[in-house]
Protein backbone atom coordinates (compact mmCIF):
# COMPACT_ATOMS: atom_id res chain seq x y z
CA UNK A 1 0.00 0.00 0.00
CA UNK A 2 2.77 2.60 1.13
CA UNK A 3 4.48 1.77 -1.81
CA UNK A 4 1.66 2.74 -4.35
CA UNK A 5 2.00 5.96 -2.46
CA UNK A 6 5.66 6.28 -2.93
CA UNK A 7 5.08 5.52 -6.78
CA UNK A 8 2.48 8.31 -7.06
CA UNK A 9 4.35 10.81 -5.22
CA UNK A 10 7.95 10.03 -7.30
CA UNK A 11 5.52 10.43 -10.56
CA UNK A 12 4.47 13.86 -9.06
CA UNK A 13 7.80 15.25 -8.65
CA UNK A 14 8.88 13.78 -12.09
CA UNK A 15 6.06 15.35 -13.82
CA UNK A 16 7.00 18.62 -11.48
CA UNK A 17 10.84 18.04 -12.55
CA UNK A 18 9.90 18.09 -16.33
CA UNK A 19 9.05 21.78 -15.79
CA UNK A 20 12.12 22.56 -13.47
CA UNK A 21 14.38 21.36 -15.94
CA UNK A 22 16.57 24.64 -17.36
CA UNK A 23 16.77 25.28 -21.24
CA UNK A 24 12.61 24.71 -22.97
CA UNK A 25 13.12 21.90 -25.36
CA UNK A 26 11.96 23.30 -28.00
CA UNK A 27 15.35 22.08 -30.12
CA UNK A 28 16.88 19.19 -30.06
CA UNK A 29 20.55 20.93 -29.64
CA UNK A 30 21.63 23.65 -26.94
CA UNK A 31 24.44 25.99 -27.30
CA UNK A 32 26.65 25.92 -24.05
CA UNK A 33 26.66 29.35 -23.06
CA UNK A 34 30.25 28.85 -21.22
CA UNK A 35 31.92 27.37 -24.52
CA UNK A 36 29.85 27.85 -26.98
CA UNK A 37 30.10 24.49 -28.01
CA UNK A 38 26.55 22.74 -29.56
CA UNK A 39 25.20 19.70 -27.34
CA UNK A 40 22.33 17.41 -27.71
CA UNK A 41 19.43 18.07 -25.66
CA UNK A 42 18.94 13.96 -24.64
CA UNK A 43 22.72 14.41 -24.08
CA UNK A 44 22.34 17.87 -21.87
CA UNK A 45 19.32 15.86 -19.68
CA UNK A 46 21.29 12.73 -19.17
CA UNK A 47 24.45 14.52 -17.57
CA UNK A 48 21.75 16.13 -15.24
CA UNK A 49 21.99 19.52 -17.46
CA UNK A 50 26.14 19.68 -16.53
CA UNK A 51 27.64 20.51 -20.32
CA UNK A 52 29.68 17.22 -21.60
CA UNK A 53 32.48 19.78 -23.26
CA UNK A 54 33.10 21.94 -20.47
CA UNK A 55 31.56 21.10 -17.26
CA UNK A 56 29.40 23.81 -17.00
CA UNK A 57 26.63 23.44 -14.91
CA UNK A 58 23.32 25.02 -15.77
CA UNK A 59 20.92 26.37 -13.29
CA UNK A 60 17.86 23.61 -12.77
CA UNK A 61 14.84 23.98 -11.10
CA UNK A 62 14.03 23.37 -7.96
CA UNK A 63 11.56 20.24 -8.71
CA UNK A 64 14.61 18.60 -11.04
CA UNK A 65 17.30 19.49 -8.17
CA UNK A 66 14.87 17.42 -5.74
CA UNK A 67 14.82 14.77 -8.28
CA UNK A 68 18.21 14.09 -8.30
CA UNK A 69 19.19 13.97 -4.75
CA UNK A 70 16.30 12.54 -3.09
CA UNK A 71 15.50 8.52 -2.72
CA UNK A 72 12.71 8.13 -5.28
CA UNK A 73 9.26 7.99 -3.58
CA UNK A 74 10.12 10.07 -0.90
CA UNK A 75 10.02 13.70 -1.55
CA UNK A 76 6.73 15.47 0.60
CA UNK A 77 6.01 18.82 -0.40
CA UNK A 78 5.73 21.19 3.16
CA UNK A 79 3.80 24.54 2.64
CA UNK A 80 3.36 24.22 -1.02
CA UNK A 81 0.59 27.06 -1.11
CA UNK A 82 2.19 29.62 0.54
CA UNK A 83 3.01 33.04 -1.30
CA UNK A 84 3.68 36.41 -1.19
CA UNK A 85 0.53 38.99 -0.54
CA UNK A 86 2.47 41.72 -1.71
CA UNK A 87 2.43 43.69 1.35
CA UNK A 88 3.40 46.91 0.31
CA UNK A 89 1.12 47.06 -2.87
CA UNK A 90 4.11 47.76 -4.64
CA UNK A 91 3.22 49.21 -7.90
CA UNK A 92 3.34 46.12 -10.45
CA UNK A 93 4.15 43.41 -8.20
CA UNK A 94 0.44 41.70 -7.66
CA UNK A 95 0.82 40.87 -11.75
CA UNK A 96 4.13 39.80 -11.57
CA UNK A 97 3.88 37.69 -8.62
CA UNK A 98 0.61 35.99 -10.75
CA UNK A 99 2.85 35.90 -13.86
CA UNK A 100 5.51 34.25 -12.16
CA UNK A 101 2.96 31.78 -10.58
CA UNK A 102 1.37 30.62 -14.08
CA UNK A 103 4.97 30.25 -15.71
CA UNK A 104 6.77 28.30 -13.10
CA UNK A 105 3.81 26.70 -11.51
CA UNK A 106 5.23 27.57 -8.66
CA UNK A 107 4.12 29.62 -5.46
CA UNK A 108 7.21 30.69 -4.32
CA UNK A 109 10.93 30.53 -5.06
CA UNK A 110 11.69 28.28 -2.57
CA UNK A 111 10.47 24.81 -2.60
CA UNK A 112 10.55 23.08 0.89
CA UNK A 113 10.11 19.52 2.14
CA UNK A 114 11.22 16.13 3.82
CA UNK A 115 12.51 12.93 1.94
CA UNK A 116 15.03 10.48 2.34
CA UNK A 117 18.93 10.46 1.13
CA UNK A 118 20.43 7.57 1.11
CA UNK A 119 17.46 6.02 3.78
CA UNK A 120 18.14 9.11 6.14
CA UNK A 121 14.97 11.22 6.75
CA UNK A 122 16.06 15.37 5.75
CA UNK A 123 14.16 18.47 5.68
CA UNK A 124 15.51 19.75 2.62
CA UNK A 125 14.49 23.06 0.72
CA UNK A 126 15.51 24.20 -2.95
CA UNK A 127 15.77 27.91 -4.17
CA UNK A 128 14.59 28.61 -7.65
CA UNK A 129 15.67 31.33 -9.66
CA UNK A 130 13.35 30.95 -12.03
CA UNK A 131 11.07 32.86 -9.96
CA UNK A 132 11.72 36.50 -9.15
CA UNK A 133 15.44 35.31 -9.59
CA UNK A 134 14.91 33.44 -5.88
CA UNK A 135 14.73 36.60 -4.37
CA UNK A 136 13.82 36.77 -0.51
CA UNK A 137 9.98 37.54 -0.22
CA UNK A 138 8.30 36.97 3.16
CA UNK A 139 7.30 33.85 1.96
CA UNK A 140 10.01 32.93 0.98
CA UNK A 141 11.99 33.56 4.64
CA UNK A 142 8.36 32.25 6.41
CA UNK A 143 8.91 28.98 4.17
CA UNK A 144 12.96 28.44 4.97
CA UNK A 145 12.23 29.32 8.45
CA UNK A 146 9.37 26.99 9.04
CA UNK A 147 11.47 24.39 7.66
CA UNK A 148 14.13 25.05 9.82
CA UNK A 149 11.95 24.89 12.91
CA UNK A 150 10.17 21.37 11.44
CA UNK A 151 13.99 19.86 11.29
CA UNK A 152 14.70 21.06 14.82
CA UNK A 153 11.29 19.86 16.12
CA UNK A 154 11.91 16.31 14.18
CA UNK A 155 15.46 16.22 14.68
CA UNK A 156 16.21 15.75 11.17
CA UNK A 157 19.21 17.27 9.44
CA UNK A 158 18.73 20.42 7.23
CA UNK A 159 19.84 21.04 3.88
CA UNK A 160 19.54 24.08 1.46
CA UNK A 161 20.49 24.89 -2.17
CA UNK A 162 20.76 28.46 -2.50
CA UNK A 163 20.30 30.47 -5.46
CA UNK A 164 19.33 34.08 -5.08
CA UNK A 165 19.87 37.65 -7.18
CA UNK A 166 19.19 39.00 -3.46
CA UNK A 167 16.26 41.13 -2.11
CA UNK A 168 12.50 40.77 -3.23
CA UNK A 169 12.79 44.81 -3.84
CA UNK A 170 8.70 44.72 -4.01
CA UNK A 171 8.78 43.79 -0.42
CA UNK A 172 11.43 46.28 0.93
CA UNK A 173 12.01 46.52 4.46
CA UNK A 174 10.05 43.26 4.85
CA UNK A 175 12.53 41.10 2.50
CA UNK A 176 15.23 42.70 4.47
CA UNK A 177 13.78 41.28 7.91
CA UNK A 178 13.96 37.60 6.56
CA UNK A 179 17.42 37.99 6.77
CA UNK A 180 17.05 38.76 10.66
CA UNK A 181 14.37 35.70 10.78
CA UNK A 182 15.69 32.76 9.11
CA UNK A 183 19.01 33.34 10.75
CA UNK A 184 17.75 33.63 13.95
CA UNK A 185 16.08 30.05 13.24
CA UNK A 186 19.13 28.59 12.75
CA UNK A 187 21.06 29.79 15.50
CA UNK A 188 18.24 28.04 17.38
CA UNK A 189 18.76 24.75 15.74
CA UNK A 190 22.52 24.78 15.54
CA UNK A 191 22.91 25.65 19.31
CA UNK A 192 20.38 22.73 19.97
CA UNK A 193 22.98 20.99 18.36
CA UNK A 194 21.54 20.40 14.40
CA UNK A 195 23.56 19.43 11.48
CA UNK A 196 22.43 21.73 8.28
CA UNK A 197 24.24 21.47 5.12
CA UNK A 198 24.40 24.55 3.00
CA UNK A 199 24.83 23.95 -1.19
CA UNK A 200 25.16 27.45 -2.98
CA UNK A 201 23.98 26.92 -6.48
CA UNK A 202 24.46 30.04 -9.38
CA UNK A 203 23.86 32.62 -8.73
CA UNK A 204 23.76 33.07 -4.41
CA UNK A 205 24.27 36.48 -3.65
CA UNK A 206 22.75 39.42 -1.30
CA UNK A 207 20.84 39.08 1.42
CA UNK A 208 20.55 35.07 1.24
CA UNK A 209 24.41 35.26 1.07
CA UNK A 210 24.60 37.36 4.21
CA UNK A 211 21.64 34.89 5.96
CA UNK A 212 20.88 31.37 5.81
CA UNK A 213 23.17 30.36 2.90
CA UNK A 214 26.44 31.44 4.55
CA UNK A 215 25.52 29.53 7.90
CA UNK A 216 25.94 26.12 7.03
CA UNK A 217 28.09 23.19 9.38
CA UNK A 218 29.29 22.41 5.82
CA UNK A 219 29.61 24.76 3.16
CA UNK A 220 29.58 23.63 -0.33
CA UNK A 221 29.15 24.59 -3.53
CA UNK A 222 28.61 23.74 -7.24
CA UNK A 223 31.82 24.19 -9.76
CA UNK A 224 31.64 28.07 -11.43
CA UNK A 225 28.59 29.07 -9.02
CA UNK A 226 28.81 33.44 -8.46
CA UNK A 227 28.92 33.70 -4.94
CA UNK A 228 28.81 36.75 -3.33
CA UNK A 229 27.12 39.69 -1.08
CA UNK A 230 27.44 42.82 -3.40
CA UNK A 231 27.02 42.39 -7.09
CA UNK A 232 30.20 42.41 -9.55
CA UNK A 233 28.50 45.94 -11.25
CA UNK A 234 28.38 47.63 -7.87
CA UNK A 235 31.90 46.57 -7.06
CA UNK A 236 33.40 47.75 -10.09
CA UNK A 237 31.44 51.13 -9.74
CA UNK A 238 32.44 51.36 -6.40
CA UNK A 239 36.77 50.37 -6.54
CA UNK A 240 36.77 51.96 -10.29
CA UNK A 241 38.44 48.87 -12.38
CA UNK A 242 37.61 45.90 -13.37
CA UNK A 243 37.18 42.80 -11.26
CA UNK A 244 40.01 39.91 -11.67
CA UNK A 245 38.94 37.00 -13.92
CA UNK A 246 37.06 34.49 -11.57
CA UNK A 247 36.20 36.85 -9.01
CA UNK A 248 33.14 35.56 -6.22
CA UNK A 249 33.43 32.05 -8.39
CA UNK A 250 33.01 29.08 -6.09
CA UNK A 251 36.35 28.21 -6.66
CA UNK A 252 37.81 31.80 -5.38
CA UNK A 253 35.58 31.32 -1.80
CA UNK A 254 37.42 27.87 -1.74
CA UNK A 255 40.91 29.84 -1.93
CA UNK A 256 39.86 32.18 0.64
CA UNK A 257 38.36 30.09 2.92
CA UNK A 258 34.71 30.43 2.75
CA UNK A 259 33.86 26.56 1.69
CA UNK A 260 34.65 23.04 2.50
CA UNK A 261 34.40 21.73 -0.68
CA UNK A 262 33.59 22.35 -4.81
CA UNK A 263 31.58 19.05 -5.85
CA UNK A 264 30.15 18.50 -9.00
CA UNK A 265 26.55 17.88 -9.53
CA UNK A 266 27.45 14.44 -10.64
CA UNK A 267 28.50 14.22 -6.74
CA UNK A 268 26.12 15.77 -4.67
CA UNK A 269 23.82 13.47 -3.87
CA UNK A 270 26.88 10.53 -2.82
CA UNK A 271 28.56 13.56 -0.97
CA UNK A 272 25.53 14.62 1.04
CA UNK A 273 24.69 11.12 2.08
CA UNK A 274 28.39 10.70 3.36
CA UNK A 275 28.41 13.39 5.08
CA UNK A 276 24.82 12.80 6.76
CA UNK A 277 26.73 9.24 7.69
CA UNK A 278 29.78 11.34 8.89
CA UNK A 279 27.65 12.91 11.47
CA UNK A 280 26.05 9.96 13.44
CA UNK A 281 22.95 8.42 12.87
CA UNK A 282 23.01 10.91 9.72
CA UNK A 283 23.10 14.11 11.97
CA UNK A 284 19.53 13.35 13.03
CA UNK A 285 20.23 12.03 16.28
CA UNK A 286 20.90 16.22 17.50
CA UNK A 287 19.89 16.87 21.40
CA UNK A 288 16.30 18.33 22.49
CA UNK B 1 6.60 67.70 14.43
CA UNK B 2 7.78 68.51 10.84
CA UNK B 3 5.04 65.72 9.51
CA UNK B 4 4.64 67.39 6.10
CA UNK B 5 7.88 66.34 4.88
CA UNK B 6 8.71 64.08 2.09
CA UNK B 7 10.40 60.87 2.08
CA UNK B 8 12.88 62.15 0.15
CA UNK B 9 13.44 64.96 2.24
CA UNK B 10 13.63 62.87 4.99
CA UNK B 11 16.53 60.92 3.07
CA UNK B 12 18.22 64.00 2.74
CA UNK B 13 18.13 64.90 6.68
CA UNK B 14 18.91 61.49 7.52
CA UNK B 15 22.25 61.80 5.38
CA UNK B 16 22.92 65.47 6.53
CA UNK B 17 26.59 66.16 6.90
CA UNK B 18 26.39 67.69 10.23
CA UNK B 19 23.72 64.90 11.91
CA UNK B 20 24.77 63.47 14.97
CA UNK B 21 26.43 60.20 14.68
CA UNK B 22 27.51 57.10 16.97
CA UNK B 23 30.67 59.36 18.39
CA UNK B 24 28.09 61.75 19.29
CA UNK B 25 25.49 59.69 20.78
CA UNK B 26 28.12 58.22 22.87
CA UNK B 27 29.69 61.09 23.98
CA UNK B 28 25.62 62.87 25.16
CA UNK B 29 24.34 59.67 26.44
CA UNK B 30 26.60 57.66 27.77
CA UNK B 31 29.89 57.97 30.47
CA UNK B 32 33.15 56.84 30.83
CA UNK B 33 33.27 54.85 27.31
CA UNK B 34 36.44 53.24 26.67
CA UNK B 35 36.67 52.24 23.20
CA UNK B 36 37.26 48.93 21.89
CA UNK B 37 39.36 47.69 18.93
CA UNK B 38 39.72 45.14 16.29
CA UNK B 39 38.78 42.12 15.48
CA UNK B 40 41.57 39.90 17.14
CA UNK B 41 41.82 38.22 13.64
CA UNK B 42 43.67 40.75 11.26
CA UNK B 43 42.46 44.21 11.19
CA UNK B 44 40.39 47.32 13.00
CA UNK B 45 37.56 48.43 10.48
CA UNK B 46 37.09 52.11 12.24
CA UNK B 47 33.59 52.03 10.65
CA UNK B 48 32.21 49.81 13.45
CA UNK B 49 32.81 51.93 17.32
CA UNK B 50 32.23 50.33 19.95
CA UNK B 51 33.07 49.61 23.47
CA UNK B 52 32.07 49.92 26.77
CA UNK B 53 30.67 52.48 29.10
CA UNK B 54 28.42 53.50 31.72
CA UNK B 55 24.65 54.33 31.18
CA UNK B 56 23.22 56.09 34.24
CA UNK B 57 26.35 54.05 35.86
CA UNK B 58 25.48 50.89 35.00
CA UNK B 59 28.11 49.19 32.64
CA UNK B 60 26.66 48.44 28.67
CA UNK B 61 28.48 47.68 25.25
CA UNK B 62 27.97 50.18 22.67
CA UNK B 63 27.94 49.32 18.97
CA UNK B 64 27.45 51.72 16.41
CA UNK B 65 28.45 52.86 12.73
CA UNK B 66 30.67 56.18 12.46
CA UNK B 67 30.55 57.73 9.16
CA UNK B 68 33.24 60.00 10.08
CA UNK B 69 33.50 64.03 10.39
CA UNK B 70 36.67 64.83 8.30
CA UNK B 71 37.89 63.67 4.52
CA UNK B 72 40.13 61.42 6.66
CA UNK B 73 37.70 59.90 8.33
CA UNK B 74 35.37 59.34 5.76
CA UNK B 75 37.64 57.72 3.30
CA UNK B 76 38.99 55.71 6.14
CA UNK B 77 35.66 54.40 7.81
CA UNK B 78 34.10 54.15 4.31
CA UNK B 79 31.26 56.75 5.00
CA UNK B 80 30.28 54.63 7.82
CA UNK B 81 30.29 51.35 5.52
CA UNK B 82 31.66 48.42 7.34
CA UNK B 83 34.29 45.95 5.75
CA UNK B 84 34.13 41.98 7.27
CA UNK B 85 36.31 43.19 9.55
CA UNK B 86 34.31 45.71 11.34
CA UNK B 87 31.18 42.74 12.11
CA UNK B 88 33.96 40.46 13.48
CA UNK B 89 34.84 43.36 15.91
CA UNK B 90 31.30 43.50 16.52
CA UNK B 91 31.06 40.00 16.77
CA UNK B 92 33.68 40.24 19.46
CA UNK B 93 32.08 42.81 21.61
CA UNK B 94 28.73 40.96 21.45
CA UNK B 95 30.31 37.97 22.69
CA UNK B 96 31.64 40.00 25.43
CA UNK B 97 28.52 41.85 26.32
CA UNK B 98 26.93 38.30 26.54
CA UNK B 99 30.16 37.13 29.00
CA UNK B 100 29.10 39.55 31.00
CA UNK B 101 26.38 40.01 30.85
CA UNK B 102 26.19 43.19 29.76
CA UNK B 103 22.74 44.92 27.85
CA UNK B 104 23.55 46.39 24.28
CA UNK B 105 22.95 49.34 22.61
CA UNK B 106 23.44 49.51 18.79
CA UNK B 107 23.34 52.89 16.65
CA UNK B 108 22.82 52.38 13.27
CA UNK B 109 24.19 54.98 10.59
CA UNK B 110 25.24 53.33 7.22
CA UNK B 111 24.33 53.28 3.68
CA UNK B 112 24.83 49.00 3.62
CA UNK B 113 28.08 47.05 3.92
CA UNK B 114 31.47 47.91 1.82
CA UNK B 115 30.83 46.74 -1.72
CA UNK B 116 34.88 46.04 -2.19
CA UNK B 117 36.95 43.65 -3.73
CA UNK B 118 38.31 42.52 -0.13
CA UNK B 119 35.50 42.81 1.69
CA UNK B 120 34.01 40.19 -0.59
CA UNK B 121 37.59 37.91 -0.74
CA UNK B 122 36.79 38.48 3.02
CA UNK B 123 33.12 37.11 3.50
CA UNK B 124 31.44 39.95 4.16
CA UNK B 125 28.12 37.66 3.34
CA UNK B 126 29.68 35.09 6.13
CA UNK B 127 30.47 38.38 8.02
CA UNK B 128 26.50 39.48 8.24
CA UNK B 129 25.32 36.06 8.58
CA UNK B 130 27.40 35.33 11.55
CA UNK B 131 26.32 38.37 13.29
CA UNK B 132 22.78 38.47 12.64
CA UNK B 133 22.49 34.67 13.90
CA UNK B 134 25.30 35.61 17.11
CA UNK B 135 22.95 38.63 18.03
CA UNK B 136 19.39 36.85 17.88
CA UNK B 137 20.83 34.48 20.43
CA UNK B 138 21.86 35.98 22.70
CA UNK B 139 20.52 36.47 26.54
CA UNK B 140 20.90 39.90 27.44
CA UNK B 141 19.11 43.01 26.67
CA UNK B 142 19.74 44.50 22.94
CA UNK B 143 18.45 47.97 22.08
CA UNK B 144 18.94 49.08 18.74
CA UNK B 145 18.54 52.86 17.47
CA UNK B 146 18.55 53.97 13.35
CA UNK B 147 20.00 57.23 14.42
CA UNK B 148 20.51 57.91 10.25
CA UNK B 149 20.49 55.65 7.11
CA UNK B 150 20.11 52.11 7.72
CA UNK B 151 20.68 50.69 4.69
CA UNK B 152 20.49 46.79 3.95
CA UNK B 153 22.19 44.16 5.64
CA UNK B 154 24.86 46.23 6.44
CA UNK B 155 22.62 47.92 9.29
CA UNK B 156 20.32 45.02 9.89
CA UNK B 157 23.21 43.29 11.48
CA UNK B 158 23.03 46.04 14.39
CA UNK B 159 19.55 45.41 14.38
CA UNK B 160 18.36 42.32 16.12
CA UNK B 161 17.40 44.02 18.62
CA UNK B 162 14.37 42.98 21.53
CA UNK B 163 13.90 46.86 21.25
CA UNK B 164 14.14 48.92 17.94
CA UNK B 165 13.86 52.36 17.89
CA UNK B 166 14.59 55.29 14.98
CA UNK B 167 14.56 58.59 15.23
CA UNK B 168 12.33 60.87 13.35
CA UNK B 169 14.09 61.43 10.20
CA UNK B 170 15.81 58.30 9.77
CA UNK B 171 15.51 56.10 7.33
CA UNK B 172 16.02 52.30 6.78
CA UNK B 173 15.03 50.19 4.00
CA UNK B 174 16.35 47.33 1.93
CA UNK B 175 18.91 49.37 -0.09
CA UNK B 176 19.87 52.79 -0.74
CA UNK B 177 16.77 54.66 -3.10
CA UNK B 178 19.31 55.05 -5.87
CA UNK B 179 20.52 51.20 -5.67
CA UNK B 180 16.55 50.03 -5.25
CA UNK B 181 16.13 52.61 -8.67
CA UNK B 182 19.16 51.32 -10.10
CA UNK B 183 17.74 47.90 -9.67
CA UNK B 184 14.07 47.77 -10.40
CA UNK B 185 13.91 50.35 -12.94
CA UNK B 186 17.58 50.43 -14.49
CA UNK B 187 17.65 53.69 -13.70
CA UNK B 188 19.61 55.69 -10.42
CA UNK B 189 18.18 58.79 -11.43
CA UNK B 190 14.92 57.74 -10.06
CA UNK B 191 15.38 57.95 -6.29
CA UNK B 192 12.99 60.21 -4.79
CA UNK B 193 10.03 58.30 -6.81
CA UNK B 194 12.14 55.09 -5.13
CA UNK B 195 11.41 57.05 -1.35
CA UNK B 196 8.27 57.67 -2.27
CA UNK B 197 7.09 53.72 -3.13
CA UNK B 198 10.24 51.95 -0.49
CA UNK B 199 7.86 53.09 2.80
CA UNK B 200 11.51 53.83 4.21
CA UNK B 201 9.99 56.42 7.48
CA UNK B 202 9.92 55.88 11.00
CA UNK B 203 6.11 56.12 10.74
CA UNK B 204 6.17 53.47 7.71
CA UNK B 205 8.17 51.03 9.44
CA UNK B 206 6.28 51.89 12.90
CA UNK B 207 3.08 51.26 11.37
CA UNK B 208 5.14 47.99 9.26
CA UNK B 209 5.87 46.51 13.09
CA UNK B 210 9.53 46.76 11.93
CA UNK B 211 9.82 49.39 14.93
CA UNK B 212 8.61 50.02 18.37
CA UNK B 213 9.26 53.30 18.49
CA UNK B 214 9.92 57.01 17.20
CA UNK B 215 12.33 59.75 19.17
CA UNK B 216 11.09 63.11 17.44
CA UNK B 217 13.39 65.33 16.44
CA UNK B 218 12.96 69.38 15.84
CA UNK B 219 11.57 71.01 12.39
CA UNK B 220 14.68 71.42 10.58
CA UNK B 221 16.33 67.48 12.03
CA UNK B 222 18.34 66.62 14.81
CA UNK B 223 21.29 68.50 13.74
CA UNK B 224 19.49 71.51 14.32
CA UNK B 225 19.23 71.22 17.81
CA UNK B 226 20.50 67.69 18.78
CA UNK B 227 19.71 68.40 23.28
CA UNK B 228 16.35 67.65 22.69
CA UNK B 229 16.97 64.82 20.46
CA UNK B 230 19.44 63.36 23.27
CA UNK B 231 16.78 63.93 26.25
CA UNK B 232 14.17 62.66 23.78
CA UNK B 233 16.68 59.34 23.33
CA UNK B 234 17.82 58.54 26.47
CA UNK B 235 14.37 58.64 28.55
CA UNK B 236 13.18 56.13 26.04
CA UNK B 237 16.40 53.82 26.37
CA UNK B 238 15.51 54.12 30.40
CA UNK B 239 12.49 53.30 29.40
CA UNK B 240 12.67 50.29 27.39
CA UNK B 241 16.27 48.87 29.48
CA UNK B 242 14.11 48.79 32.32
CA UNK B 243 11.50 46.95 31.20
CA UNK B 244 13.88 44.11 29.76
CA UNK B 245 15.85 44.07 32.66
CA UNK B 246 12.94 42.34 33.86
CA UNK B 247 12.94 39.67 31.75
CA UNK B 248 15.21 36.42 32.47
CA UNK B 249 18.02 36.07 29.98
CA UNK B 250 16.17 32.97 28.44
CA UNK B 251 13.33 35.40 28.41
CA UNK B 252 15.29 37.46 26.47
CA UNK B 253 16.51 35.90 23.46
CA UNK B 254 12.99 34.54 23.36
CA UNK B 255 11.07 37.63 23.35
CA UNK B 256 13.66 38.97 20.45
CA UNK B 257 13.57 35.84 18.45
CA UNK B 258 9.75 35.92 18.68
CA UNK B 259 9.80 39.39 17.79
CA UNK B 260 11.79 38.54 14.18
CA UNK B 261 9.53 35.53 13.68
CA UNK B 262 6.59 37.11 13.46
CA UNK B 263 8.01 39.74 10.42
CA UNK B 264 6.82 39.53 7.39
CA UNK B 265 3.90 37.10 8.86
CA UNK B 266 1.16 39.56 7.65
CA UNK B 267 2.61 39.45 3.91
CA UNK B 268 1.44 36.17 3.30
CA UNK B 269 -1.54 34.76 1.75
CA UNK B 270 -2.21 30.49 1.51
CA UNK B 271 -3.67 29.74 -1.29
CA UNK B 272 -2.74 27.22 -4.59
CA UNK B 273 -2.49 28.11 -7.95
Amino acid sequence: MSNVFAQRRQKLLSLKALRGTAPAPAQAEAVCPACGGTVRRKDLAAGRYVCPLCGHHYPIGAYYRLSLVLDKGTFRELDAALSSNDPLSFPGYAAKLDAARRRTGMNEAVVTATGRMGGQKVAVGVLDSRFFMGSMSAALGEKVTRLVEYAGKNKLPLILFSASGGARMQEGILSLMQMAKTSAALERFSQKGGLYLSVLTHPTTGGVTASFASLGDVMLAEPGALIGFAGPRVIEQTIGEKLPEGFQSAEYLLEHGFLDAIVPRAQLRDTLIRLLRLHGKGGSDHAQ
Amino acid sequence: MPNDLTPAQRVALARHADRPGTAEFIDALFTDFFEQRGDRNCADDGSILGGVALFHGKPVTVIGHRKGRTLEEHMAYHFGMPSPEGYRKAQRLMLQAEKFGRPIFTFIDTPGAYPGLEAEAHGQGEAIARTLALLSGLTVPVIAVVTGEGGSGGALALGVGNKVLMLENAVYSVLSPEGFAAILWKDASRSSEACDVMKLTAADLLELGVIDGIIPEPAAGAHAAPQPVYRALDAALVRELAALSKLSPSALAANRYKKFRLMGSKALRKERL
